[in-house]
């Protein structure tokens, strides 16, 4: 890759290249077929066969939700046994964080736009990209098989000794957790490798989209925590299979041991589902209140920060279990700091629409819910981490309500804003903006309304994980199971009109939203190469005062069919440009 | 406001809740009055600065350092408050007076058995004297459980090969409900129990009544058994089928094994059933029985037995 630093190389050619409107030769023109999809390298491809894949996912471990939740509608039994509702729980809890949250916005978002937010062709190891698909694929062939074997019903958690004792099919689960994993490291990989190495001409770390940021920061989490988690889930498989004592106490090994390994990779996967979101956000917000982004370098940074204070504190999930009590204390304060980052974030997104001009669109709709539900979330973080107050909520419905703020509130509504933001990017189409407005009505409302009373009956002490409940919160489920419902007719409400769009909808231009982002400075859907020229970066990703034209320059070449001005033209104007602009 | 932060806990019973509320509240209402104002700034500024043409110029504001010093420094400082806060009400619950009276409670799947210091045995249900301090030591027979008091907000995980507990000291008579809130398997929701909070006297009286055991001829010593060992959980004596196999008419009957064996239930098949249940599995049920090993005397498996008998 070229390092010439456009600004002061005299010598440098570049001309304007203005991306065409109606593109007759596109990524999804060029290799057609299932075949030609299942063996592409092409990055967008792939991430699009990620998309699919984490839909379908989320469908399912989405209707295990209702299931469950409609269960609850009365204590006791309302349709389905306890052993029953206990594998459901375990399922949606599995699938939605190791096959739908984790690789959501990495692996199909990040993969299509990432690239072209570096101004490359492809990522640092296309035929590695693809064998992270595949990889993701085979895990979860394992977790299906164990389904048709016993199920699973140990929860997400996979606490040891039960999990040790369970007759579900453990072992083909920890085993599908263990190969997920592989895919994980490798995606991880690949984009370290991608950001250091492929950045178009004129991108400097300083110019790098906080999108890249974000990607980089759980790309290092990635890389160091999943292999902890692979160890565990494997000293587990031994201990079930060969009967090595290492968790249970029946065969002299230690539980509260298996609890510091799972934490130590679940913690900072939580940083993993939640750190590219937090680089959506930044993108939509800046594009949808055409200005810079507040606090640039606070953002970039305070995401690395995260990855690296989020390994220290994975003790907080373990305050009552019987660690030591020092441990405990650490842990404790190492929370309250990790949240002060996230804080930073919320205010500087805020801060970043003062005097913005300010559309609310579908994207920007979302990035309005995720900042209330994330602010939620994370108050309600810190008031896990209080110790004394900890030890009265541990384990009980606060802290489901808890996570799925974060979880759901934060990286999936996060994801539904990303969705919308680029879909005329990766389909070429637009949808229908009055449907998305409507659906986004119903996720906000449904989701406060299924998750809202789980704040205070858990409060008032019920626990989690219960299939039968007393009498006193019975308001409160079912309160929450009509909420869920909501939920659901949003979801159906999106697929619609998602669907419509892909198959009957308007065409999109280039750059729907006139962003400034150098991946809308391709056609909309983009060129199986993204660009047919080489870009040249000159401003950062948010300069919104700098004109349109100066985010759609590349080297000058020969051969090349679109609408150019002359080069000396652009360079000179960029020059003059240059001399009274730095970078803040 | 208040109301509502007060309507989220349930009433506190015991002295060391007090300190777990008040910061509640605190988080609360400080976490409230940021979210209040965030709400505000993104309402405010969306109407405010909303796009009146596309070609809006925005001004180019890249950062601030007083600001973003100022929000900052001012959460870590709360931050800092609520640490100490929660870490001191924390000390208090692991801190046990020394006067504290000591009860023995075992978790197993799906029930809480308790000793008392005179040999009284109870299940599922703890019987305290009110206005002194009581500390449960806790262990576990089988998977991990959690001991959950809501009205102490006091809870412990209960980990099988270690003793641990929590303190309360129980301030009106009456009942609190206990949870198991870590889970362990087909009936976790169902492995409840209760706190009992007798006046000084009632209790003693209580005790006193209770203290040795339990009493009888063998068959009511067996009958008395196999309740308070949670027997009762999972295998009726009607005849209908409940985890496990029910007791009606076992004495004496052929049962076929998972492996499709067949043994005929004497004294040997029920004792070895009672200490090591996953030895021999009847057909179409599960290996989830807890062993009772080390957990109950020959004498009381012989009246066990005795009273099964009975049951035809
Ligand atoms: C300000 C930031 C945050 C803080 C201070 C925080 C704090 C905590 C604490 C102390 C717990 C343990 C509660 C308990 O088990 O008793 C917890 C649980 C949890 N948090 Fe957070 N959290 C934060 C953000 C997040 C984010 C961003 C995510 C995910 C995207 C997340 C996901 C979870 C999950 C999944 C659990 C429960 C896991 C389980 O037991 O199944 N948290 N959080
Ligand atoms: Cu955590």
């Amino acid at each position: 890759m070229a390092t010439a630093e456009v600004s002061n190389t005299k010598t440098l050619k570049v001309q304007r290249f203005k991306p065409a409107d109606n593109p007759t030769n596109t990524y999804l023109t060029d290799e057609k077929g299932v075949w030609a999809w299942m063996t592409t390298v092409d990055h967008k491809k792939i991430g699009i066969m990620y998309l699919v894949a984490v839909a379908i996912f989320f469908a399912v471990g989405g209707a295990l939700a209702l299931l469950l939740r409609t269960e609850l509608m009365t204590p006791a039994k309302t349709f389905i046994e306890a052993d029953t509702y206990n594998q459901l729980f375990t399922l949606h809890g599995a699938i939605m964080v190791f096959f739908v949250l984790v690789p959501s916005i990495p692996a199909a978002l990040g993969n299509f736009i990432m690239p072209m937010q570096l101004g490359a062709k492809d990522v640092a190891f296309p035929k590695l990209n693809l064998a992270s698909f595949y990889i993701y694929v085979a895990g979860a062939i394992f977790t299906f098989i164990a389904l048709a074997q016993h199920g699973l019903d140990t929860g997400w958690t996979f606490y040891t000794p039960y999990s040790t004792e369970s007759s579900s099919s453990v072992i083909w689960v920890t085993m599908g957790v263990f190969i997920l994993g592989f895919s994980s490291i490798l995606t991880g990989t690949n984009f370290i490798t991608t950001i250091h190495k492929m950045r178009a001409p004129g991108i400097t770390w300083g110019k790098l989209p906080l999108n890249v940021w974000a990607l980089y920061a759980t790309s290092i989490i990635q890389v160091l925590a999943t292999p902890v988690l692979a160890i565990t889930v494997l000293l587990l498989t031994m201990e079930r299979w060969l009967g090595f004592g290492i968790f249970d106490p029946a065969l002299g090994g230690d539980p509260v041991l298996f609890q510091h390994f799972f934490w130590f990779y679940s913690h900072p996967a939580v940083y993993i589902m939640i750190v590219p979101g937090f680089g959506i956000i930044s993108e939509v917000i800046s594009t949808f209140s055409k200005k810079t982004v507040f606090g640039y370098w606070a953002i970039a940074l305070s995401s690395l920060a995260i990855a690296f204070i989020g390994f220290l504190v994975w003790g907080h999930h373990m305050f009552t279990s019987g660690q030591s009590a020092v441990a405990t204390t650490v842990f404790s304060f190492l929370t309250f700091l990790v949240g002060i980052p996230t804080g930073i974030k919320i205010f500087n997104w805020i801060a970043t629409l003062y005097k913005g001009s300010i559309k609310m669109d579908t994207p920007m709709i979302y990035v309005f819910i995720f900042l209330f539900l994330f602010s939620i979330g994370g108050f309600t973080g810190i008031m896990l981490g209080a110790l004394s107050v900890d030890i009265h909520l541990h384990d009980t419905y606060y802290v489901v309500a808890h996570f799925h703020y974060v979880m759901m509130g934060g990286t999936l509504i996060a994801l539904l804003a990303g969705l919308h933001f680029w879909w005329p990017k990766m389909t070429g189409k637009l949808y229908n903006e009055k449907l998305a407005k409507i659906a986004s009505v119903f996720i906000f409302v449904g989701f406060n309304v299924t998750f809202l009373p789980q704040f205070v009956m858990g409060a008032q002490g019920m626990p989690r994980r219960y299939y039968n409940y007393v009498d006193q919160f019975t308001a409160f489920h079912q309160t929450s199971t009509i909420g869920s419902y909501l939920l659901g007719v949003g979801f159906l409400i999106i697929l619609y009109y998602l669907m419509h769009s892909l198959f009957k909808g308007a065409k999109s231009p280039a750059n729907p939203w006139g962003s400034r982002g150098l991946e809308w400075q391709a056609t909309s859907p983009p060129d199986f190469h993204n660009f047919d020229h080489t870009p040249v970066v000159i401003h950062g990703p948010y300069d919104y005062h700098q004109p349109m034209e100066e985010f759609q320059l590349g080297l000058a070449v020969d051969t090349n069919g679109h609408d150019s001005e002359t080069a000396k033209e652009v360079v000179d104007k960029e020059r003059e440009q240059w001399k009274n602009y730095s970078l803040g | 406001m208040d109301r509502l932060f007060e309507f989220m806990l349930p009433e506190a019973k015991s002295p060391t809740a007090d300190s777990t509320d008040a910061l509640f509240h605190f988080i609360n209402e400080v976490s409230l009055v940021l979210l209040i104002g965030i709400t505000i700034a993104l309402i405010y500024f969306a109407i405010k600065y909303r796009r009146r043409s596309e070609d809006d110029e925005t001004p180019v504001i890249t950062h601030n350092n007083t600001l973003e010093i100022t929000w900052s420094v001012v959460p870590l400082l709360i931050c800092f408050v609520i640490f100490g806060w929660g870490y001191t009400g924390w000390l208090n619950l692991k801190s046990v007076p020394d006067n504290a009276y000591e009860i023995q409670v075992t978790g197993f799947k799906w029930n809480w058995s308790v000793k008392y210091n005179n040999g009284a045995q109870t299940l599922n249900e703890i019987h305290v004297p009110v206005d002194r301090p009581v500390k449960i030591v806790l262990q576990s027979s089988d998977v991990l459980h959690s001991f959950f008091v809501p009205d102490y907000r006091v809870k412990h995980d209960v980990v099988p090969g270690r003793y641990t507990y929590v303190w309360f000291e129980a301030n009106e008579v009456g009942e609190s409900q206990v949870f198991c809130t870590e889970y362990c398997g087909t009936d976790h929701s169902d492995m409840l129990a209760k706190v009992i909070v007798h006046t000084e006297e009632d209790f003693q009286t209580w005790l006193e009544k209770n203290g040795g055991g339990v009493s009888g001829t063998p068959v009511e010593q067996g009958e008395q058994l196999v309740q308070l060992q949670g027997c009762t959980t999972c295998h009726s004596d009607d005849g209908s089928r409940l985890i496990g196999p029910s007791f009606k008419g076992l004495w004496g009957s052929e049962e076929t094994l998972t492996d499709g064996s067949t043994v005929t239930v004497d004294e040997n098949y029920l004792r070895e059933s009672i200490l090591n249940p996953g030895a021999k599995i009847v057909e179409s049920y599960d290996n989830v029985m807890t062993p009772y090993e080390g957990r109950i005397s020959d004498e009381e498996i012989t009246n066990i037995i005795e009273y099964l008998k009975t049951l035809k």
